[in-house]
């Protein structure tokens, strides 16, 4: 049975450093693994999205509406945009951190309230914690990526050792420790 | 593996995988392995070559193809979704690789290259063939002498582009060969077996790849790097000189490689056949066959075309009889449904799927009448998030101040095309790469000279080079009063960083031949050329109607390095005084995702801000601060 775990967030965010930890943790478990991302206009600032999909075989490369098995959301806005990908009691881990877009931003419209609460007054299982603060006391903003794959990690039966190399694997020597840490803190 | 023979590898803690690049990769001969563990070294020279397995973006797979094929030269313009295939192949120090001006020099140079004998690639987008479609159309006639393998990337649904042209219609106009992967294994293995078609039938050959298949990573097998036959440059001038006497003798030959590349088809290793129910049969290819195995998994026949042109007319007919019923999916246009059509075959096609955008999983269930899961959407309408101008982008100082002055503006192809959005809402027309230049002539003489004193043409340094130096050439020949903005930010921006002409570097970063824009303006004959700093809005306002006002035509030559260039030193993030903010919106004017408005005041996101000062130049009130 494939599984789906969509990436959503704002261009900049660091959603692919994410994209690429996971593929490459899930091929040396031994899935067959799909990555797919949209390069170009949506790294602007835009609304991007990234679909990690595996199994046994993986045919699609996208995750299409009702499928994600986990949407990871680097923000909260846009974790309710991609709302209608989630699968009947999949789950949303989501960064509470609040990026105004554009529209709000030249005062068109408001940055929508209580998010949280109406997704999952739509049956949605939404884990939602501050992953800014945690990755600043992880010791850098640009963390957050990891502190998600911290909480991330919590629902997949893979040993911690596993994730940790795989982030050793995909991150710069030098940032290991400070990654290590955010991992840890995500995850607790 | 070439130059990976002495690759540097690092063991983590599972046995069976070793790191290099990045990428995960499983060894295949575990006992090389052992010895080298054994050394004990925390850094290992590994002196064979391993078959590795690894994920890798089709663009990256593809640009390895090239790398084992043995292909040598590479030159190409970059594009989305096909850039990564050039910037992964100059990875490679085997091969030479640069970034051509436009895609028609790049395919001119891969021609010049197979010509004297070296395997040969160039890389472009959809649209990018347009450009290059006139050398492809005659190589085919000339034939290639060794393999030429040209990628174009498509963009249905257009993440990317300014519009959704089916590449396959070049390949059956021009009578190429044209192969279709469906992923990142086949996009490797296409470009291995293209360098053999294309030498084997005399042919350039096409690739063509699609956003999803570009841009997804999946598992590749890599193999070691061949030599490929030698085929040194003969003179041929009956072969080679295409005017009317030769080309009349080289049309002949055309025809008759497409006869027997039409034979070939039917039994070539690109299409195969995967039997399952045979109530419903499905011919298709590329991303959509993805969409069809995961909808209908062995609940269909499936005939996998990996070569869409031409079409193995005897394979399709022996498949079509095997089957009920007989459905082709294919994105955009109806290709290999109107071929089998024309072979008399009645199948299902775009009278249930759609021509526009690209299509998916989902949509292949509605439409075929397969069950969708189910899915909840909130209700209220959410705030949108286009892409907008980064923080410090050059091209909002000189937006702002064309807005201001209400002058028309003609755009062009790259970031700066978000001059259109709000609130700038500063370019009203966007057509092509260098069309910015040529059409403000035109509307210049369509008015007599009533249009010139408000209307300029913006286009970026690559662009300018790409398409915009002809454009400027017509306005200093035929005269039009006209005022040409040049957006120099010296980098390809919206593609993801790529050198040009103007920056002084080569694909590697080493340093290049510049060209000077100035020099090259004047030498044109333009006398009015003006270099600006768009931080400056000052100037800009006065330099901008100035030009606009004089009687002769003009370049402007706006310069600042894009705001996401690694050498670009950012100043501190700037600060709004709430005491002094009357919250008048002046700042908000620029579209800077840096400033908001909170309770009523200009806000900073100090995250964002590069400090590029801009706002602050608007704020009567003395409120936004440099620190």
């Amino acid at each position: 049975m494939t599984k789906n775990i969509m990436i959503v967030g704002v261009g900049g965010q660091g959603s692919l450093l994410a994209s690429k930890l996971l593929g490459h943790l899930l091929l040396t478990e031994g899935y067959d693994v799909k990555v797919s991302e949209v390069h170009g206009m949506s790294q602007r600032g835009g609304s991007v999205v990234t679909y990690v999909r595996f199994g046994e075989k993986v045919y699609s490369p996208i995750i299409d509406k009702g499928e994600a098995d986990f949407i990871v959301s680097f923000e909260k806005l846009e974790a309710a945009r991609y709302l209608a990908y989630l699968k009947k009691d999949g789950k949303i881990v989501v960064n509470t951190q609040e990026i105004d877009p554009m529209p709000v931003i030249t005062g068109a419209m408001e940055y929508p309230k209580d998010l949280v609460s109406k997704m999952e007054a739509l049956g949605a299982q939404v884990d939602a914690l501050d992953c800014l603060s945690l990755a600043e006391e992880a010791g850098s903003a640009k963390a957050v990526n990891i502190v998600l794959m911290g909480r991330l990690s919590k629902y997949f039966d893979i040993p911690v050792e596993k994730w940790q190399a795989a982030i050793e694997a995909c991150v710069p020597a030098k940032f290991a420790e400070l990654n290590h840490k955010a991992f840890l803190l995500g995850r607790q | 593996m070439g130059n990976r023979k002495k690759a540097c590898v690092e063991i983590l803690a599972n046995e069976e995988v070793i790191r290099y690049n990045n990428y995960v990769c499983y060894y295949v001969e575990k006992d090389i392995f052992s010895e080298q563990r054994q050394s004990g070294q925390a850094c290992y020279e590994i002196e064979r070559s391993y078959e590795m397995k690894q994920l890798m973006l089709g663009n990256q797979a593809l640009a390895r193809g090239l790398f084992e094929a043995g292909c040598s030269v590479v030159s190409s313009y970059p594009g989305t979704p096909s850039t990564e295939v050039t910037e992964e192949a100059a990875k490679y120090d085997e091969i030479y690789c640069e970034w051509a001006p436009n895609e028609k020099v790049a395919m001119e140079v891969a021609f010049g290259a197979a010509l004297a004998g070296k395997r040969s690639f160039c890389g472009m987008k959809h649209v990018g063939l347009n450009v290059a479609a006139d050398p492809l159309f005659t190589c085919a006639y000339t034939g290639v002498n060794a393999g030429m393998v040209i990628c174009v990337a498509d963009d249905p649904g257009m993440h990317s582009s300014q519009n959704e042209q089916d590449s396959r219609h070049y390949a059956i106009a021009a009578k190429v060969p044209m192969l279709e992967p469906a992923d990142s294994m086949e996009a490797k293995e296409f470009a291995k077996l293209a360098y053999e078609l294309s030498e084997e039938y005399d042919t350039p050959v096409i690739i063509k790849m699609c956003t999803r298949v570009a841009h997804s990573q999946s598992v590749v097998e890599t193999g070691e790097r061949i030599t490929p036959p030698e085929k040194p440059y003969e003179k041929n001038i009956a072969k080679y000189v295409m005017m009317p006497g030769n080309a009349i003798r080289r049309h002949p030959f055309v025809e008759e490689r497409t006869r027997k590349l039409i034979e070939y088809a039917d039994n070539c290793p690109f299409n195969r056949v995967e039997m399952g129910d045979t109530k419903l049969g499905i011919i298709t290819s590329s991303t959509s066959y993805q969409y069809a195995k995961e909808v209908f998994g062995d609940k269909a026949s499936i005939l996998k075309l990996g070569m869409v042109n031409p079409l193995p007319e005897k394979l399709m007919l022996d498949f079509a009889s095997k089957v009920e019923k007989l459905v082709i999916i294919e994105e955009l246009d109806p290709v290999i449904e109107n071929h089998c059509k024309t072979l008399g075959m009645t199948v299902t096609g775009k009278d249930v799927l759609p021509i526009e955008g690209e299509f998916s999983q989902n949509l292949i269930a509605e439409k075929l009448g397969m069950e969708c899961p189910e899915s909840k959407a909130l209700s209220e309408t959410l705030p949108g998030r286009p892409p907008v101008m980064c923080a410090g982008c050059p091209h909002r100082g000189l937006f702002y101040t064309l807005q201001k002055n209400k002058c028309t503006v003609l755009g062009d192809i790259g970031c700066y095309t978000l001059g259109a959005v709000a609130p700038l809402n500063a370019m009203e027309m966007t057509l092509c790469m260098g069309a910015s230049i040529s059409s403000i002539h035109g509307f210049n003489k369509a008015n007599e000279g009533a249009s010139c004193g408000k209307t300029v043409a913006v286009i970026g340094d690559s662009t300018f080079m790409h398409s915009g130096m002809t454009g400027l050439a017509n306005i200093a020949y035929n005269q039009s009063n006209s005022t040409v903005i040049i957006l120099d930010n010296s980098i390809t921006g919206m593609t993801g960083h790529q050198q040009n002409p103007t920056t002084g570097y080569n694909i590697k970063g080493d340093p290049a031949g510049k060209i000077d824009l100035e020099a090259l303006c004047r030498a044109m004959g333009f006398t009015r050329v003006t270099v600006i700093d768009p931080y400056d809005l000052d100037a800009c306002d006065r330099v901008i109607k100035e030009e606009l006002s004089v009687d002769e035509p003009s370049v402007i030559i706006s310069r600042r390095p894009c705001a996401l260039l690694k050498y670009v030193k950012h100043e501190k993030p700037l600060t709004c005084d709430a005491s002094k903010c009357v919250g008048c919106k002046s700042c908000m004017k620029l579209g800077c995702p840096a400033i908001s408005m909170k309770d009523g005041k200009a806000s900073v996101d100090t995250t964002l801000c590069v400090g590029c000062g801009v706002c602050k130049q608007l704020c009567k009130f003395d409120a936004l601060q440099s620190q």
